[in-house]
């Protein structure tokens, strides 16, 4: 199994006195950016010990938001390409429903392969519900327009030929031929993130690496639907790499040091509810089935994370045990740490790669170097070792 | 083409139009709004006592299916044009309420053969105002319920459990909602040529507006009728941005006075 430290690069210290707003709305005035500088400063040096240490990257971008200071994924990963060694650079993702230029997108992330001598993973997201109005891409039409930014960057990064053209709804293109073109040939592995099988469907076809969150004992589903329609086209099972799953990563010494640590990171789950209500759900974003059902149920969604034994949990206001019992938080000594990953993974079927979101919130650096180190030191060995559970009883689950 | 009375679905250039038609005179056809067509508004009875009410439903409201690759007003705008013809309707009124406005003018700077009068009730459409000005409300910086309180005046119109809704009507209103983000996303409800193209359409227009309308002001629909040829500007008291919903009666009394109205003299 591989493991990708993952951290939201939070502006943390808005998160006090917000009024309710912590997304889209919040003045930036609310920044300080001398003490943002020093925080960013620091998640890099956090992400360099993490290269260290052994784990491999995982950034995001998010936009009008406290929560996350990367506005865009290419400065992050710019930046690590250049200052990390060893570990693959997973983005997760870049938002290309929101982006207008997939050629844009095409060139930095080849240039991002090449700076990183080929350890970029290329995460591709629509993005998420409430940035579509800072964004002001339309939220209608983002799957088709999604996929079709996704088909035109993967036809940049494989021609080799001379330019090509590309004229569509969405897209206008004449000259195509992006330079650098790909370190990693044909080009980085894609992957994806989904909540809903439709979705599982088309990433299980194309074979991509398909990640979720906060899906925890509800997730076999979703891979069971992917491993399906993954048969169904490759004519074999798919290997446990294809699968990624993010959780909430706090480990201690001792188990009260775990918990304590696990408060912290609970925290980024407990900002959710801070989106303003206007914004969660953009017309066109969820299907109209979706939006009739959600309609009868006076706007609250439905239950989406579920405990072992079928309990719903929410995630925004979960305790930690909640969390733990729920396969969102993997929290505790590294022996518990280590068995709450192993039997999650059992639970998958097998699941290749655990995207640790190991620094959230309030989290100190201190915290966070030790929440890192540890685990690299007793678990992350371990879970190297580690043997995917035997793929025919997966499937015969 | 003919149209029976009554809910019919008739096939235009392979897409199928959801058609409301009642009452009998001269053909009047309505544009509904972005929140969908609802027969069962008093409004279109009102209409139909004295006229003959043809109300198609937008392609991506209703139940039609959407037309591949319909995501623009001039999409709607030049299906009518084959529909106008294909029912080969002459001097006819148009009357378009919101986002049905926008679709009135899109058609009739095109051409106004089949109108003889036009009446724009709240219309979106067009950009008054500098880069900085927001002239039209921003319709997804509310929650729907908050939206419904900006919408109308009398705030009974707004208060509606919607969970208890019908079905079908959800189903409508999340079409509806979908809809109008199609088209009217970005730019924001309007189509920045439009404004120029007005002075185009110079056949007799009202255009008629909520006085309390807070989706797009009074103000903008002045400035909506200084850039037609040949209106005039009203509005109906206590309304908001739906006075055909809101004040039925004085709504139908201002439309039908208008079009039944001999010509009247340019401004």
């Amino acid at each position: 199994m591989k493991v990708f430290h993952f951290t939201e690069q939070p502006y943390s210290p808005a998160w006090k006195d917000h009024g309710g707003a912590l997304r889209i709305t919040i003045p930036n005035k609310r920044l300080d950016p001398k003490l943002a500088g020093d925080l960013l400063h620091r998640y890099y040096d956090e992400w360099q010990l993490a290269d260290e240490l052994g784990f491999n990257i995982m950034v995001n971008e998010h936009h009008s938001t406290a929560t996350c200071m990367a506005s865009t994924v290419v400065v992050t990963l710019s930046i690590l390409a250049r200052i990390t060694k060893r570990a693959r650079l997973l983005v997760l993702g870049y938002p290309l429903a929101h982006r207008p230029d997939p050629l844009r997108a095409a060139e930095e992330l080849s240039t991002i392969d090449v700076v990183s001598r080929g350890r970029l993973e290329m995460g591709f997201v629509k993005g998420v519900p409430s940035e579509f109005s800072p964004s002001n891409a339309n939220p209608v039409g983002v799957e088709e327009r999604f996929w079709e930014a996704h088909d035109f960057i993967i036809k940049a990064m494989t021609s080799h030929d001379g330019p090509f053209n590309w004229e569509s709804e969405n897209f206008h293109y004449r000259q195509v031929n992006i330079w650098p073109r790909p370190y990693q040939q044909p080009h980085p592995p894609v992957w994806s993130t989904t909540g809903s099988k439709h979705n599982a469907v088309r990433l299980g076809q194309k074979g991509y690496t398909m990640a979720t969150l906060g899906t925890g004992y509800a997730t076999r589903a979703l891979y069971d639907t992917y491993r399906a329609a993954y048969r169904e086209t490759h004519r074999r099972s798919p290997p446990p790499d294809r699968f990624a799953y993010l959780g909430l990563m706090a480990v201690g010494e001792t188990e009260a040091e775990a918990r304590r640590r696990g408060e912290l990171v609970a925290d980024y789950l407990r900002t959710l509810p801070f989106t303003p209500a206007p914004f969660r759900n953009p017309p066109g974003f969820i299907s109209v089935d979706a939006n009739v059902q959600l309609m009868k149920a006076a706007g609250r969604p439905p239950a989406r994370s579920f405990t072992k034994d079928g309990r719903a949990i929410n995630m925004m206001t979960g305790s930690v045990q909640d969390l733990i019992d729920a396969g969102i938080m993997f929290c505790g000594t590294p022996d518990q740490v280590y068995d709450q990953i192993v039997d999650f993974c059992g639970h998958c079927g097998g699941m290749g790669n655990l995207l640790s979101m190991s620094h959230a919130g309030f989290m100190s650096h201190e915290d966070t170097v030790e929440n890192l180190t540890l685990f690299s030191k007793e678990v992350l060995p371990r879970l190297e070792a580690f043997r995917q559970p035997d793929e025919a009883a997966a499937a015969a689950e | 083409m003919k149209l029976a009375p009554g809910h019919s679905t008739v096939e235009i250039n392979g897409i199928e139009i959801e058609i409301d038609c009642r009452g009998s005179g001269k053909p009047l056809l309505f544009l509904h709004p972005e929140i969908g067509f609802d027969r069962a508004e008093p409004a279109l009875e009102l209409l139909s006592r004295s006229a003959q009410v043809i109300a198609p439903t937008h392609p991506g409201y209703g139940k039609a299916k959407l037309p591949p690759g319909f995501n623009t007003i001039d999409d709607i705008a030049y299906l009518y044009l084959d529909l106008l013809e294909a029912l080969d309707l002459r001097d006819a009124a148009v009357v378009g309420a919101g986002i049905g406005g926008w679709i009135a003018t899109a058609i009739a700077v095109k051409t106004t053969a089949h109108f003889r009068k036009m009446v724009l009730v709240d219309a979106f459409g067009i950009k008054i105002g500098d880069r900085e000005t927001r002239d039209i409300f921003d319709m997804y910086f509310v929650t729907e319920a908050d939206l419904a309180k900006v919408i109308y005046c009398d705030q009974q119109f707004a208060e509606r459990d919607v969970s208890k809704l019908p079905e079908e009507t959800l189903y409508a209103l999340a079409r509806a909602r979908e809809a109008t983000s199609l088209y009217g996303w970005r730019p924001y409800m309007h189509d920045p040529k439009l404004k120029g193209r007005l002075h185009r359409i110079r056949i007799p227009s009202l255009v008629l507006w909520g006085a309390e309308d807070r989706i797009v002001s009074p103000d903008y629909g002045r400035a909506y009728c200084a850039a037609l040829a040949n209106a005039h500007f009203a509005t109906i008291e206590r309304a908001g941005h739906f006075p055909h919903v809101e004040r039925p009666e004085e709504f139908a009394r201002a439309v039908l006075g208008f079009i039944e109205e001999k010509e009247r003299s340019a401004p």
